[in-house]
């Protein structure tokens, strides 16, 4: 393990990603990512790796297409109007079965909302994002470290099940600046069959990529094969962090920027003698339902805990499934909840 | 370090007086020195119009939460920011206050005032823009988990290599904001 | 002794394909498909097929293809020579792709010169949606959502994209041919060769190939009056030559 040093999370996240292996990155500036494209279009070709600024987030996640479509490690980065725009190219990565990275650093919405921090987009990147039935890999991590961290995870995923990845951040992962070693998980990157892969036809017959399918339930197949893939993944996908859940008559249920804030009114909340625990989805799709469900119940109250005006606390409530009363607090629009909200919040629950 | 300890830290001035660098300086002399901490400038919108203002926690814990809404201690370099962010200043909190900018009265006496002249002593070492520096050295005297000579040490982490030829000069600005108070 | 009169390129499949009578798409499929056999770089070509009558391009061409979003195969080619240089990398596009919808990916891959070559079949009209307007119909033409004829107050007057992009820098060689007669379509395939020899050859910049391609159905005309109808009418508004390069 190497020397940590401050880096803020959006150059964390591209190094990490530059550590992981990858091959081209495409991007079009938006606040608060452009750390992500500025330090990319120094540093790839430092590595005689591909960087192009592209002219708009449906060229750069098409750029992605294709040079994931020839079996290269591909991403791209952008900010939730970016990401909108990105969602026709994300289907189709879905549809074609291409393994692709894209970074979403979330600022307030909708519209063009603002640049503050936002958890606005969970719906967005938990159900799909584009037309179609499809799911797509989307990784929170809560600290500059994790978010580095997760990079390497999100290239490999994305081999392993050929497919989209997202990486969820927000303006403040995105702009904080916080100790890192970005080398602390490299690896080499998972070796997967790429024989799908376009390019160097020899010995074979072409190769097609491709997310059009005529005929008799030819795209019904397709769609059952896509969907025992998600399937998988859902069972053995799954990450969480649960911390003091299990004397907890209260559990908080929050990711990210937010899990952080939580954990300090928790952390007071203690302090008061009461009994509190965090439940830290990190896999936002396949959601942790099972472990949550398993805490569900035996008296317990839950507290979701979001910088949205709830959107993660409707999947708390599906895996509670009634076993438990399931409260939510969030604010958005670029606002973000303190540590007193959020403990009154809580000792309002255990009272 | 055996007493554990937390501090939030908000720095504000306008843009130009270097308060990006002051935090990042705070933050690797922190980091250096096997503390925890995290930095958050405030970007885009807030940073234009002049404005600049940054947060920064550091402690012997794992930071949990990086956002600083009620300071424990408050470096203010201009008028603006001091009245931006002396409602928010914790009580019992501390306030190191630009007076070479800011002459305004502090209608609150439930928080511990450190005056200085930062404009001032910059200008005496022929060092205009080193006010930062100055500023650094008086927050690092007014506490006790780093010292002044620690911030020296780290300068050139955080100075671009151009400005490598002005270590000495932010060095001595570090010192002499620590000594202006002691 | 024998003559042989046709042969079928390595390229291109045995295949009836599904455009209708008189279409252009079979024949620009068929020039490719020779081109990539004639200078031997099936091994290291990728065809780009786009949303549009010939989205299924990749059923005829025997070499490797991507089917992609409806106006992005310029971005996609962009991604693709980015990391695959040494390969030959087309997009095929139609005109309400190229045109329309692909309008900023077409301007920007040509504006950055990216090296790769578009095969641009310009049929004025949405073939595979049904007939509607296109950028490209021509001034009085019916279409499905313009059933009094383009009127150029209203809806523009046609796009002439090879005259367009040909004044940026980024590109470096760009043609208008027509499949109409034999010696138009030896020009085409001409046409195309150059473009794929400069890929070949590692010239920079980007170039285009567009065809002036009948659309009998949607033209409401024989496959015979629709290759007058480019002969006579269409190159009035999209001159045939070399505008680049
Ligand atoms: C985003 C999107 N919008 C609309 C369509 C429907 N659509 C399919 S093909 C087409 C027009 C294609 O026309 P052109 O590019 O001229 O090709 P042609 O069919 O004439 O060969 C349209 C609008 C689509 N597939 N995707």
């Amino acid at each position: 393990m190497s020397e940590k040093v401050l880096m803020c999370g959006n150059e964390a996240v591209a190094e990490a990603a530059i550590q992981a292996g990858l091959d081209a990155f495409f991007g079009y500036p938006i606040t608060p990512q452009n750390e992500i494209p500025e330090y990319m279009s120094r540093r790839m070709p430092e590595e005689g790796r591909v960087f192009v600024q592209s002219e708009s987030e449906i060229a750069a996640i098409n750029m992605v297409y294709g040079a994931a479509a020839t079996g290269a490690r591909a991403m791209t980065s952008s900010s939730s109007p970016g990401i909108s725009l990105k969602q026709e190219g994300i289907s189709y990565l879905a549809g074609s079965q291409l393994p692709a990275v894209i970074v979403n650093m979330m600022r307030g919405g909708p519209g063009l909302g603002n640049i503050e921090p936002s958890q606005s987009d969970y719906f967005q990147a938990t159900r799909g994002g584009g037309h179609g039935d499809y799911y797509h890999i989307a990784l929170a991590g809560n600290s500059v470290q994790e978010m580095a961290d997760l990079m390497y995870d999100a290239f490999d995923l994305a081999d392993k099940y050929r497919g989209p990845v997202m990486v969820i951040g927000d303006g403040i992962l995105a702009q904080m600046i916080e100790p890192v070693d970005v080398f602390a998980k490299k690896r080499p990157p998972i070796q997967t069959d790429k024989s799908w892969a376009l390019g160097n036809l020899k010995d074979r017959s072409p190769n097609i990529v491709n997310s059009l399918f005529l005929g008799d339930n030819v795209l019904e197949n397709h769609n059952l094969r896509l969907q025992a893939k998600y399937q998988i993944i859902r069972d053995t996908e799954v990450r969480f962090e649960a911390t003091d859940t299990e004397d907890a008559d209260l559990i908080v249920v929050a990711y990210g920027i937010a899990s952080r804030i939580a954990s300090s009114a928790i952390r007071k909340a203690r302090k008061k003698g009461l009994k509190v625990g965090l439940f830290r989805p990190i896999t936002l799709w396949p959601f942790p339902a099972k472990p949550i469900a398993a805490l569900a119940g035996q008296g317990r109250k839950f507290l979701a805990v979001e910088l949205s005006y709830g959107q993660m606390v409707e999947d708390v409530r599906l895996a509670v499934n009634g076993a438990s009363p399931v409260d939510f607090y969030g604010r958005a629009g670029g606002s973000v909840p303190t540590v007193e909200a959020v403990l009154e919040k809580i000792e309002e629950n255990l009272k | 370090m055996t007493n554990s300890f937390q501090e939030k830290i908000t720095i504000a001035g306008f843009g130009g007086q270097g308060i990006m660098l002051l935090g990042k300086l705070l933050a690797q002399t922190a980091m250096k020195n096997n503390l925890n901490v995290t930095y958050m400038p405030a970007y885009g919108a807030e940073v234009r119009g002049g404005t600049a203002n940054c947060m920064v926690c550091l402690g012997t814990d794992p930071i949990a939460n990086p956002m600083v809404i009620n300071p424990d201690t408050l470096i203010v370099l201009n008028k603006a920011s001091f009245s931006k962010f002396l409602p928010k200043l914790k009580s019992g909190g501390k306030i190191i206050v630009n007076t070479s900018k800011i002459d305004n009265a502090i209608d609150r006496d439930d928080i511990e005032v450190i005056a200085a002249p930062i404009d001032d002593i910059a200008i005496a070492l022929d060092s205009p823009k080193s006010a930062n520096m100055v500023a650094l050295g008086i927050f690092l005297q007014s506490h006790s988990f780093l010292s002044p000579q620690m911030a020296c040490d780290c300068l050139c982490d955080v100075l671009a290599k151009r400005y490598h030829s002005m270590l000495q000069v932010n060095a001595d600005a570090i010192l002499k904001g620590a000594q202006s108070i002691q | 002794m024998s003559t042989l009169v046709y042969e079928k390129p390595e390229s291109l499949y045995d295949r009836k394909t599904h455009y209708c009578p008189g279409c252009g798409h079979g024949v620009a499929h068929r020039l490719i498909a020779e081109t990539i056999d004639e200078l031997d770089i099936r091994h290291k070509t990728i065809g780009i097929a786009p949303v549009g009558c010939s989205v299924l391009a990749y059923n005829y061409l025997n070499i490797d293809m991507v089917e992609v979003a409806h106006g992005r195969a310029p971005a996609v080619a962009t991604g693709m020579k980015r990391v695959k240089p040494d390969h030959i990398i087309f997009a095929y596009q139609g005109d309400g792709d190229l045109a329309s919808i692909g309008c900023a990916e077409i301007m920007h891959a040509a504006h950055r010169g990216e090296d790769i070559t578009v095969i641009f079949v310009n049929n004025a009209i949405y073939g595979m949606t049904g007939g509607q307007m296109a950028p490209t119909t021509m001034v009085g033409q019916i279409a499905s959502t313009c059933p009094n004829g383009r009127d150029p107050l209203k809806e523009g007057y046609p796009m002439q994209m090879a005259e367009i992009l040909s004044i940026m820098p980024g590109a470096t060689y760009i043609e208008r041919c027509a499949i109409t007669d034999p010696a138009n379509i030896r020009k085409t395939k001409k046409a195309i060769k150059h473009a794929f020899q400069r890929q070949l050859d590692g010239e920079n910049g980007f170039n285009m190939v567009e065809i002036l391609s009948p659309c009998p159905t949607y033209w409401r005309m024989s496959p015979v009056d629709a290759k007058k109808h480019i002969t006579e009418q269409m190159t009035k508004t999209f001159p045939l030559g070399k505008l680049k390069g």
